[in-house]
């Protein structure tokens, strides 16, 4: 890229577990530049920095970096966050550690939680606010700065104040947070009422105190990577994108880092839809398949599935918007096993990236998939993807299957190999089946589209057992989610619980609702000083019949002529309930138990033809060789394609394998591949 | 037709996830919270001739993981009897639980699956509907003698002939309950669950073949029996018991006795509960399906690895002798199954305690405690709240108890207590951990729980059934027993404990007056004297054991703030030097 083209640079990075990706993009050229560099646990920013740099050569012309990080997921799931207390109305202290009364495995009760803060940070204050916002009792200041002060003593470093139905009131919530800013040391303070305004004492503390539990963690590293970036050079705006992938300011995100939980796969799903739309496919499957992980996410009609809440780890309860994925412990690193009941099993235990498979030779001696994916002749033990080893043991690989799968098993090498692809592709298809069939959406009408270092070997069999229309392999599946953080639009969202009866409502009060956190969403993105084309709200209610407990979500707009009133509120809750269950309930009462609003900012969009494939050029100039690939039970003579050299237009036919830096493309035989004009692969059966 | 091992990993999953699809289906579209919250349902596949279970789906209710083929059966044998012709479309409804086990609150509705003309398998839904009639709402009587106190019951009919919906039939459950639209949408969500199955059974069939699919069945069968065949061989050979008590019957002040004599010999294993109580004139009984039911609820916990489908009991010999209180026939009461199911399952650990204590664990808390306070508003609207408590699980060789589980026959969450002060006039003055409740062991048990409500209206009632008010969660391999369950409510403003000890009917409060409820904790594992004085300090420190417990449960002295005398500590602990 040459210095002259470096105006309105922006740049997407993506830390996760193994690599640092960085996407470069000159908004004014279309130019491009991707970077993918080991990922430093000892300091992410450090990562980022190397990455950046050695993509361009004065980050001074870049104008902004969208971020998605795993610091906070880590920080959760290795429990490396704060040292936090908790202050809370009396007689309920160990909401956190009584979860909702549930265990980890329905069998087996070897189960165990210890919660992130221990019993005795847990502080009680005399405070009582009832279910329908009246103040029993007020909350005295000074008891509040007493229990603060204890709470320092015992060497806490961040605060959640909880207090029971403060999502109904809460003043003394309110009130206990100023009291305490007077003695607490640091901003490390979270009300729990502030980060999640709802309904459900156990999901909001938990909320809050994850917040504030991250909130050292991730303020530190987020400081810590603008001082990394600015010392070298880069004079911009950061963004950071949050598990509902839309992305929110730094300062936001020291806020509220338990936002930011998924921020990583939501920007890869953010990517997937953005591709595929551009292509023209408006309902997409997302499969992302790492190192010990299967992650699936549904996009229909454009947008993304948002899940209420996700636990984190058990009893690790965030309830907040965010990108409805899907995992099972079924990666490239998943070990092989047949059980006790001689049953063939794929995973969880996974090998990682270290030892990894068996065929990286570095003790691992049980088999994977990535070895049976070797064995079978899908990847090239010449060039592993990643760029870490220099070869593959293709023996090594061999002998952990002979030894833990066609041994045991009484298959014979080549099969015993064959059949943990199948079972492996059984396992996720059942995952796609979870999110598309299973909730009602027809196949038939999906596109598949794989990222990740390993989907795209597998995908071919995928779109066939599930039955989806067709797969797209984008053209750069390992850095998508780096891709993704750059397309994401702005977001800040709001719960409010209503909990009233439809016949009840005053509309005109949910519409100032409605309008007020438009109003506040439109100055926290202002903020930012993001390039916005425009702000929007999307707003939902959660309704249900009387006396049901799960709600399904009814849209509503800003803006109705007339207002918003009881009865568009009722149409469009039996549209969507029809829709959910196909029939309507006679006389019940509806109930309305929230309001969801967001704000969303939208950025200007990414031309995606500039990953185009070249033009003109011939299928033939594109084969790098051929190799025997075994599929259907025998060995099958496959021409190799090199990815970059494919001319656009161009139709590969299977059995063919496309190989490129950060991925493998597999064709299964009866499948074609077809270069479309944004530098997608298409696979469909070659009859179609 | 023997099947590939590859076939059969496949079918597995995808068999597994038409049971469970059902499940959600029904948790998804449930009326009633036990149901959509406390997911107390549970669907399967079940064999065309013997009703055995072919496969469960992984989310439902544990406890109709072994009930469900009793109610699969008895459809079979009144179809049998009766003469009658299935036809693709029918749909049996019932819930008489003394040939399909459990309690009348639970409704199953079972389908014949057709192929070629031919039933192939039947699918099945239960759910626990909210109000089925009877003396109690939400039919938890303490104090019911017969059946016909406790609800309604009704003998297997068909509610669908040949895809058409029989009204009557839905009219006549209605009119029967207390909350007739919580029932229809609970019929209806189970009967969605069911057209969805079949679907997914039939696409599956057509894409793998009849013969294929019940090859995979059948061979799914072998393997689990095989399997638990192995771990019973990796037992010692001999005899092992374990007696286990339930408080009373909530009629007579007694104790009824639970024992129960594990055979091991040559990779079989007899249960043989002769040494138990006879039935009872109160609520506790339990249906001999319902008693093989729990031994299974319990065998999955102990080997949890061993597929969940009929084979599991393949190695397993029962003896219950007929009139014993675990094979009560009608109408001997049997509202209260919950407690003498959980006792059967305590009397398995601790038995299996003796020949592997580290496959085992400490007993869970042991008690549903079913609390319900009922009244009306000021605008003279009827209210009920009604729910099911949690507490302690037992330590384990892993390590301590979990605190506030739930009970081992259910995944239920409880209510958020928020959601039930917006629903009710109460308020909660406390929900908290409790103390000392939890087993003392080198693994500790987990700790039960307070939950302390106050009345905000002027007038209510209050109804209890719950257990291990008299005899106490048991630790295993030397582990100590967990606190006793504890309920008080107010009579002239003075906390009284139910004479019963946990079963209440018609306890009246006024405003302002509350109830408490302090429910056990687990069953410690192993000697209390082997956990290290740190942790005991901790446990003190933290507030899970008093000061009090450290020393007499554990010969720790160690003060409020975690410290610990070791001089003292050591002169405890071994008086010898």
């Amino acid at each position: 890229m040459s210095a002259g083209a470096n105006k309105g640079l922006i740049a997407g990075i993506d830390v996760g577990g193994t690599f640092t990706d960085v996407f470069v993009l000159d908004q004014s050229s279309g130019e491009y530049l991707t970077g993918k560099v080991p990922s430093r646990r000892d300091d992410p920013a450090a990562a980022v920095a190397d990455g950046l740099s050695t993509l361009l050569a004065d980050m001074g012309a870049l104008k902004t970096v969208v971020h998605g990080t795993t610091v906070g997921t880590n920080a959760l799931l290795e429990r490396r966050g704060a040292r936090t207390g908790i202050i809370t109305t009396r007689g309920f202290r160990d909401v956190l550690e009584m979860r909702r009364r549930d265990r980890p495995a329905t069998w087996g009760l070897r189960g165990s939680f210890e919660p992130v803060v221990p019993r005795d940070r847990r502080i009680e204050v005399v405070e009582r606010v009832l279910a329908d916002g009246t103040v029993l009792e007020a909350v005295d200041p000074d008891a509040v700065r007493a229990a603060a002060r204890h709470l320092l003593d015992l060497g806490a470093e961040a605060l959640c104040i909880f207090f029971v139905n403060s999502y109904a009131n809460d003043a003394n919530e309110r009130a206990a947070l100023d009291a305490v800013r007077e003695v607490w040391p640091n901003d490390h303070v979270t009300s729990a009422a502030s980060i999640l305004s709802e309904i459900r004492e156990f999901e909001r503390c938990s909320t809050g105190a994850l917040n504030a539990y991250l909130q050292p963690v991730v303020g530190a590293y987020l400081a810590r990577l603008q001082g990394t970036l600015h010392s070298n050079g880069f004079a911009g705006k950061t963004f950071i994108v949050q598990s509902n992938g839309g992305a929110m300011s730094v300062e936001q995100a020291q806020a509220v880092p338990v936002k930011t939980a998924l921020s990583g796969p939501a920007a890869g799903v953010v990517a997937a839809a953005r591709i595929a739309g551009a292509a023209g496919y408006a309902n997409v499957i997302t499969c992302d398949m790492g190192g010990t992980s299967f992650d699936v996410s549904l996009v229909a009609d454009g947008q993304s599935a948002l899940a209420a809440q996700t636990a984190v780890d058990f009893g690790m309860v965030i309830r907040s918007p965010m990108i409805e994925i899907n995992t099972i412990g079924a990666g490239g690193g998943s070990i092989a096993w047949v059980d006790r009941a001689g049953l063939l099993q794929i995973g969880p235990e996974s090998a990682g990236a270290d030892p990894g498979p068996a065929c990286y030779g570095k003790g691992n001696e049980r088999p994977t998939v990535t070895d049976a994916n070797l064995v079978l002749g899908r990847i090239n033990a010449d060039r592993p993807i990643g760029g870490a080893l220099e070869t593959l043991d293709e023996n090594a690989a061999r002998a952990a299957l002979d030894g833990h799968v066609a041994g045991p098993l009484g298959l014979d090498p080549m099969a015993a190999a064959e059949a943990v692809i199948r079972v492996a592709n059984a396992r996720m298809a059942g995952a796609i089946r979870l999110v598309s069939i299973e909730r009602g959406h027809d196949p038939r009408n999906f596109v598949a589209m794989p990222f990740g270092g390993g989907g795209a070997l597998h995908i071919g069999a995928l779109i066939r057992d599930v039955g989806l229309a067709s797969a797209l392999v984008p053209r750069f599946p390992g850095v998508t989610s780096a891709l993704g953080c750059l397309m994401a639009d702005m977001r800040h969202d709001r719960v409010n619980t209503l909990n009233v009866a439809l016949d009840d409502v005053d509309p005109a009060l949910v519409e100032a609702d409605m309008r007020h956190t438009m109003a506040e969403g439109e100055t926290i993105l202002r903020q930012g000083g993001m390039l916005l084309d425009r702000i929007e709200g999307e707003f939902t209610l959660d309704m249900l019949y009387a006396g049901q407990t799960h709600t399904v979500s009814v849209p509503i707009s800003l803006g109705e002529a007339g207002g918003l009133t009881r009865e568009i509120i009722a149409a469009a809750f039996d549209t969507a309930y029809t829709r959910s269950y196909g029939r309507l309930l006679e006389g019940i009462s509806r109930r309305i138990v929230s309001l969801r609003s967001a704000v969303i900012g939208r950025r200007p969009a990414t031309d995606l033809s500039v990953f185009a494939a070249p033009v003109g050029g011939s299928l033939e100039d594109a084969i790098l060789g051929e190799r025997d690939v075994w599929s259907d039970g025998g060995w099958q003579r496959a021409i190799i394609y090199d990815r970059a050299a494919l001319p656009r237009g161009t139709r590969v036919l299977g059995p063919a394998i496309i190989e490129q830096l950060d991925t493998t493309i597999f064709i299964d035989p009866g499948l074609a591949g077809e270069i479309d004009h944004f530098g997608n692969v298409v696979i469909r059966e070659a009859a179609d | 037709m023997s099947i590939d091992p590859v076939t059969l990993a496949v079918l597995q999953g995808r068999l597994e996830q038409i049971a469970d699809e059902m499940d959600a289906t029904l948790f998804r579209s449930a009326f009633n919270p036990i149901i959509a919250e406390a997911h107390d349902a549970s669907h399967g596949l079940y064999d065309a001739e013997t009703g055995e279970t072919l496969v469960q789906g992984k989310t439902g209710l544990p406890i109709f993981v072994g009930a469900m083929s009793f109610a699969v059966k008895s459809v079979i044998d009144h179809v049998a009897r009766q003469g009658e012709t299935l036809s693709p479309g029918d749909i049996y409804i019932f819930n008489d639980p003394y040939d399909g086990g459990t309690h009348l609150s639970d409704f199953k509705l079972v389908r014949p699956v057709f192929r070629s003309g031919r039933v192939y398998c039947f699918l099945a839904s239960v759910g626990h509907w909210h109000d089925v009639g009877g003396n109690v709402p939400g039919n938890y009587n303490p104090v019911a003698t017969e059946s016909f106190q406790e609800g309604m019951l009704i003998p297997p009919v068909r509610l669908f002939v040949a895809g058409e919906l029989q009204r009557d039939i839905v009219a006549i459950l209605q009119a029967n309950s207390r909350l007739p639209t919580s029932l229809y949408g609970d019929l209806n969500g189970q009967i969605n669950a069911l057209d969805l199955g079949e679907r997914r059974l039939q696409e599956l069939l057509d894409e793998y073949g009849d013969i294929t699919v019940a090859a995979t069945m059948n061979e799914l069968q072998a393997r689990a029996g095989g399997m638990m065949s192995t771990h019973i061989s990796e037992l010692p050979d001999g005899v092992f018991s374990a007696t286990d008590y339930l408080d009373n019957d909530g009629i007579v002040d007694e104790p009824l006795t639970i024992g129960l004599d594990i055979a091991i010999t040559d990779g079989r294993m007899t249960l043989d509960f002769s040494r138990t109580a006879s039935a009872c004139a109160g609520p506790v009984n339990i249906a001999r399906s319902t008693a093989i039911a729990s031994v299974y609820v319990a065998l999955k916990h102990v080997f949890p690895d061993v597929p969940a489908n009929a084979g599991v009991l393949r190695p397993i010999d029962f003896i219950i002798p007929d009139g014993s209180l675990l094979a009560a026939e009608a109408p001997k009461p049997v509202g209260g199954y919950t407690e003498t199911v959980l006792r059967v399952i305590d009397t398995v650990f601790v038995a299996l305690s003796k020949a592997a204590p580290e496959r085992t664990s400490g007993c869970a808390y042991g008690t549903i405690n079913a609390l319900s306070l009922a009244g009306h508003r000021r605008d003279g609207r009827r209210w009920v709240m009604f729910s099911f408590y949690g507490g302690g699980h037992g330590g384990h060789v892993d390590g301590d108890g979990l605190n506030h589980g739930n009970a081992p026959i259910s995944m239920a969450t409880i209510p958020p207590l928020e959601i039930l002060e917006a629903a009710y006039p109460v308020r909660f003055t406390e929900w908290a951990l409790r103390p000392d409740s939890g087993g003392p062991g080198e693994q500790r048990g987990g700790c039960g729980a307070i939950y302390e409500i106050e009345l905000l209206e002027e007038q209510a009632d209050a109804f209890l059934f719950g257990e291990r008010g008299r005899f106490a969660p048991p630790g295993v391999a030397g582990g100590g027993s967990a606190a006793l369950n504890k309920f008080e409510y107010p009579v002239d403003g003075v906390p009284v404990t139910p004479p019963m000890s946990s079963k209440m009917v018609g306890m009246n409060l006024v405003k302002g007056e509350r109830v408490r409820l302090e429910t056990p904790g687990g069953g410690g594992y192993g000697p209390a004297t082997a956990r290290a004085p740190e942790k005991v300090a901790e446990d003190v420190r933290l507030g899970y054991i008093s000061v009090v417990s450290a020393q007499r449960d554990y010969a720790v002295v160690v003060d409020e703030a975690g410290v610990v005398d070791a001089p003292a500590t050591q002169a405890l602990r071994d008086p010898a030097l």
